[in-house]
């Protein structure tokens, strides 16, 4: 399962990122104003906290007995006419939709959303093969046209700015330069994609939800770009990673309920389509991939991952994230979920996404399935440190913090020592190129006594009971 | 690349064998979530929703007013090209029974259609394609109107999903608003690419 290096490296591509500081807080407040208007979804159902927890032990169960349920899925799906393939890993999975394009002598291809897509570098691997794919969701669109990754797994192209897409519209499809109004630009882009759908020979979707009782998957856009990708043809191919199975019909309610909200803050999306078998005269095609999923599923500490319904939730409210842009995770699905997917696949290539963290949890608190992330993200760093994969200055510093704490009078001298300095030496004794805590930011004015000092001060005024 | 079906064999049965090498300890599956949230007056809330979602709702009070009212709707007055599958409504010039490629579907400027149900708490209309021969008239038609019978609105999506049955082929999705987007810095916009507008009419 290795991949090929280099080695991301979070740290230098989030300074990258911050470098420009209007810009970060620009981009930290859009993603700030996505997680309030989940909130306030959230909030609004008093059911919400039972939900969360209906998801999870559904989806636990669902992963106990993964096996099972694939098969019956495989069978019903086959009952309604889909077709069902299997794919081990991304090699694979490229050669199915290949193949399956090549029989229908399709050329060009509208394709929705679907991270398992990135993940599998469909779009690349097709084009090499003659074949012209165009992604149809706006924000996919833009960061095609771009040629760049998406930066966040529901909103593609966060870290663009209107400018930005007003000049590259104006490049690629001569709207007028310099304009920047969203509706106009949208207008733009609905009149050239409505040309790639009506062109299209074939449709590519992801699939948020399968359904085992049924066969059934179901797609969920706002914008109806799957719908009309799929609709207007006779071919539709659904990539579907085998972690998105749920038992029965029923529980599309839980989850349907949880993903709009968790998202995006809308009630749900506008279009949640279920597809029980192909179009009329049609064919449909589901691709199950694995790449990975089986083994995640074998560890006790790292399984709940599974759970991911790929809400972005936990992007949207990391600190980290919002800070340092979804592009510093160098992989498909950056924030919090992506540092522990990723590892899984690759540890050492992705072996400081663990660390680009500050352990505040706020993303488990959000996680609309209940998945244990900063606890997975914390186990993560031991695995880590174990393997000896750490880079050099955090093995140092790590190795001094414990020679340091695990000597109680080193420790106090160290701090008295830091307090006077942060008061008395000049600022380049702390902001210097050897202290990246000093990057960035204005360290605090450090209080007069340390913590032990006050709490014996406040014990000798009050003596504690008992 | 024709020997991709042994090859399907067997990354099938490598999948399921390396899932089953495992023995996970069992977790029991919760019986269907049934305390959603109920609403005193399940119509008001989802005219609200479907308001802050983008589209527009519609009572009408007697049977006989439901055509009448429609014809004087902004959307239905403007369009020229128009699909019409509710019983007992004529506003239909094109036939969709009639076009064979839907492609041929993207000049529609109106499509009214029935919807099965409403629910409360989303806004969401559930709408089939069974009375309608080319699903793509619900996306690539500028405007929507869904007709819903007034019984038919439940509060949540548990409810919803009690009315369904998915017992054959089939496609059905819930509808929520006019086609949207917001990845131009998370300004909406209305009209992405499907439905400039969503009308809903809950009619008795």
């Amino acid at each position: 399962m290795t991949e090929s290096l280099p080695i991301i490296d979070h740290p230098a591509a989030a300074a990258r990122f911050v470098d420009d500081g209007a810009r970060t807080g620009w981009h930290d407040q859009a993603l700030w104003f996505v997680r309030v208007k989940r909130d306030r979804q959230a909030h609004g159902l008093p059911e919400w906290e039972a939900l969360r927890e209906q998801a999870a032990a559904i989806k636990s169960h669902t992963i106990s007995r993964l096996a099972d349920y694939l098969e019956q899925f495989e069978r019903e799906a086959t009952r309604r006419g889909a077709v069902v393939h299997w794919a081990r890993d991304a090699e694979q999975h490229n050669a199915i939709v290949l193949e399956i394009l090549r029989r229908h002598g399709a050329r060009k291809v509208a394709k929705s959303k679907s991270m398992l897509t990135e993940e599998c570098h469909l779009n690349p691997f097709l084009q090499r093969h003659g074949i012209e794919v165009v992604d149809t969701d706006l924000g996919e669109w833009i960061v095609q046209l771009r040629n760049e990754p998406p930066s966040h797994i529901v909103l593609p192209a966060i870290h663009i700015k209107k400018e930005e897409v007003g000049e590259l519209f104006h490049r690629v499809l001569g709207t007028e330069a310099g304009a920047t109004d969203p509706k106009y630009l949208v207008e733009a882009a609905r009149t050239r994609l409505r040309e790639v759908f009506l062109a299209a020979d074939a449709g590519i979707t992801g699939v948020n939800f399968g359904v085992a009782e049924s066969g059934g998957i179901v797609v969920c856009t706002n914008e109806g770009n799957a719908d009309l990708g799929v609709s207007l043809g006779k071919l539709h191919i659904a990539c579907m990673g085998i972690e998105k199975l749920i038992p029965r019909c029923g529980d599309l309610g839980v989850f349907l309920r949880l993903l709009g909200r968790s998202a995006t803050g809308q009630p749900i999306t506008s279009y949640s389509s279920h597809f029980h078998g192909p179009i009329r005269d049609g064919e449909l095609h589901i691709v199950l991939l694995d790449n990975g999923r089986s083994e995640i599923l074998a560890s006790d500490d790292f399984r709940r991952a599974l759970h991911c319904i790929r809400c972005g939730a936990c992007m949207n409210t990391c600190p980290v994230y919002r800070r340092s842009g979804g592009h510093s995770y160098g992989a498909t699905v950056p924030g919090p979920i992506g540092s522990i997917l990723n590892p899984a696949r690759d540890a050492e290539k992705y072996s400081t996404l663990p660390f680009a963290c500050s352990l505040c949890a706020s993303c488990s608190d959000v996680c609309p399935v209940g998945i244990n992330l900063h606890e997975q993200l914390l186990i993560w760093r031991e695995r880590i440190a174990a393997r000896g994969i750490l880079s050099g200055t955090k093995r140092l510093a790590m190795k001094f913090a414990s020679h340091l704490l695990r000597r109680p009078a080193l420790f106090a001298f160290a701090g008295a020592l830091a307090r006077w300095g942060l008061r008395h030496l000049p600022r380049f004794a702390f902001y210097h190129a050897l202290n990246p805590w000093g990057r960035q930011r204005e360290l605090p004015i450090p209080p007069r006594r340390s913590f032990r000092q006050e709490y014996r001060k406040r014990h000798e005024r009050q003596p504690p009971r008992g | 690349m024709s020997a991709s079906l042994p090859a399907d064999k067997n990354a099938r049965q490598s999948i399921l064998e390396r899932i089953r090498s495992r023995e996970l300890p069992p977790r029991e599956l919760p019986p269907l979530f049934d305390e959603g949230i109920r609403y005193a007056d399940r119509w008001a809330q989802f005219q609200e929703v479907l308001s802050s979602v983008g589209g527009q709702f519609l009572s009408v009070a007697d049977r006989d007013g439901v055509a009448a009212t429609l014809a004087k709707l902004p959307v239905v007055e403007s369009s020229r090209c128009r699909a019409c599958t509710v019983p007992d409504l004529h506003f239909g010039n094109l036939d969709l029974n009639a076009v064979d490629d839907p492609r041929d579907l993207a000049g529609l400027d109106l499509a009214i259609f029935p919807g099965q149900f409403a629910v409360s708490e989303n806004g969401a209309v559930w709408v089939t394609d069974e009375s309608i021969r080319h699903r793509a008239a619900l996306f690539i038609a500028q405007h929507l109107l869904l007709v819903v019978r007034q019984p038919d609105c439940v509060d949540n999506m548990h409810q919803a999903y009690q009315r369904l049955a998915f017992g054959e082929r089939g496609y059905g999705l819930f509808i929520s608003g006019p086609s949207k987007t917001a990845d131009i810095e998370q300004s909406l916009v209305i009209g992405a690419h499907g439905p400039r507008s969503l009308t809903v009419v809950a009619v008795p």
